[in-house]
């Protein structure tokens, strides 16, 4: 139990996807200039990774690692050579599945997250962890936890920039440095701030 | 041949993706802090890029609407695998040090971006120089925050040594910041701060204008 909530605690803090990876930035500092907004996207990412993850951890076990279609009579297969193109693959499909399943029974949340669960697609914090969680070699359990945590963190990270720059628009920014230059400016600063939790031994 | 010259060469600071479009910024951050990983990944960048829309324009016609992204996204997805292949093969150190980030080409919004807005409108010959542009683009903007990032953070160039470190006897400090994930946000922000006074017209319209200061008897 203890092992879980330290990953957790380390996907959320230590190895923030957003401010620590760097993953998922396109849609990071386009989508973030209203809090409300910025929730929305922040809850979508959650429940696709919290799904997605997990998912793309049993195709690479029981499908694509060295030796893993063992169960299928094949043994010397080795397919992880295909992992890139299923994982998206999967998480094309998922987002497509959630979507239709939200739209026919959760109206709300479906109208809340509108367009942003599409564009979760192509978000690389979705891919990001997938791979992450190919290359660190989590078992089932480590997956959710991670994906969950993964998700939360990045969530936490857009909702905070979104505050941020809400209250940044009152100020008088040199003209040059408008808009997308003092929003990195912002989120070096906010990196700054999330590495302090490195330190952190759990 | 002027319709080429500016297909290949806006992008660069004109039109530049990642300062101007916002595209494509995750990879920019976190594979600039050594020269030789950056250079390998503008070269996986451009040519996936490149390629994609090549092979997107050739079949735009005969793709229905509906399922494009789809298409678009098998087409990057085998590109990108390609490329993970042989850099493997190649340079397996490399590939090492870029760990996920190859994989994540397939997520790069120019890629994306490039084949929806240029390569699904335009034939296949344009675009491929369009592809071969933005990668340029690209490139110009990691290779920069690299040069920076390596020359100051630990004092070499593509692993040879430029400025002699104290550690080693000589005079230089090494800032260690700049070797950290932060840095690369502020030399990104400097970056775009700079090509924007070169071109006034990238500035941002701010959302409030301040009023201009009114004397008490104007009141």
């Amino acid at each position: 139990m203890e092992h879980y909530i330290s990953l957790l605690v380390k996907a959320i803090f230590v190895e923030n996807m957003a401010l620590a990876f760097f993953l998922g930035m396109c849609t990071f500092l386009a989508i973030s200039k209203k809090v409300q907004t910025a929730i929305g996207l922040g809850i979508a990412v959650i429940v696709v990774l919290t799904i997605t993850v997990p998912v793309n951890n049993l195709i690479y076990n029981y499908l694509l690692k060295d030796g893993a279609l063992a169960w299928a009579g094949m043994p010397d297969v080795d397919l992880s050579f295909l992992g890139l193109i299923s994982y998206i693959g999967v998480i094309a499909a998922m987002v497509q599945v959630l979507e239709m399943f939200l739209d026919k029974y959760v109206p709300a949340l479906y109208n809340a997250l509108g367009v942003f669960l599409p564009l979760i697609t192509v978000n690389c914090a979705i891919l990001g962890a997938a791979l992450f969680m190919v290359e660190r070699d989590y078992n089932f359990g480590e997956s959710v936890v991670y994906g969950a945590g993964a998700g939360v963190g990045w969530a936490l990270a857009i909702a905070t920039l979104a505050g941020i720059r809400e209250k940044l628009r009152y100020s008088d920014v040199p003209h040059g440095l408008r808009g997308l230059g003092i929003t990195f400016i912002t989120v070096g600063l906010m990196s700054l701030g999330f590495m302090s939790f490195s330190g952190v031994q759990l | 041949m002027s319709k080429t010259n500016e297909v290949v060469l806006t992008p660069i600071f004109k039109n530049n993706p990642i300062a101007l479009q916002i595209l494509g910024v995750c990879s920019a951050l976190a594979v600039t802090s050594s020269m030789s990983v950056t250079v390998v990944m503008c070269l996986a960048l451009t040519s996936v890029t490149a390629f994609s829309n090549l092979f997107i324009s050739s079949i735009r016609n005969h793709v229905p609407g509906n399922i494009r992204i789809i298409v678009q996204m098998t087409i990057i997805a085998s590109l990108v695998i390609v490329v993970d292949q042989v850099l493997k093969a190649f340079a397996y150190e490399i590939s090492k040090q870029l760990s996920v980030f190859v994989g994540l080409i397939i997520t790069n919004c120019i890629v994306m971006g490039r084949a929806e807005a240029f390569a699904m409108k335009n034939p296949p010959g344009i675009s491929f120089l369009d592809g071969i542009g933005n990668g340029l683009g690209y490139s110009v903007v990691l290779l920069s925050v690299g040069f920076v990032r390596e020359l100051f953070g630990s004092g070499k160039l593509f692993g040879f040594e430029i400025l002699p470190l104290v550690t080693d006897g000589g005079w230089y400090y090494s800032n260690g910041l700049l070797l950290l994930p932060p840095s690369a946000f502020f030399l990104i922000g400097i970056f775009i701060w700079i090509l924007r006074t070169a071109y006034p017209d990238q500035v941002e319209k701010p959302e409030f204008e301040m009023a201009p200061n009114t004397k008490k008897e104007a009141a």
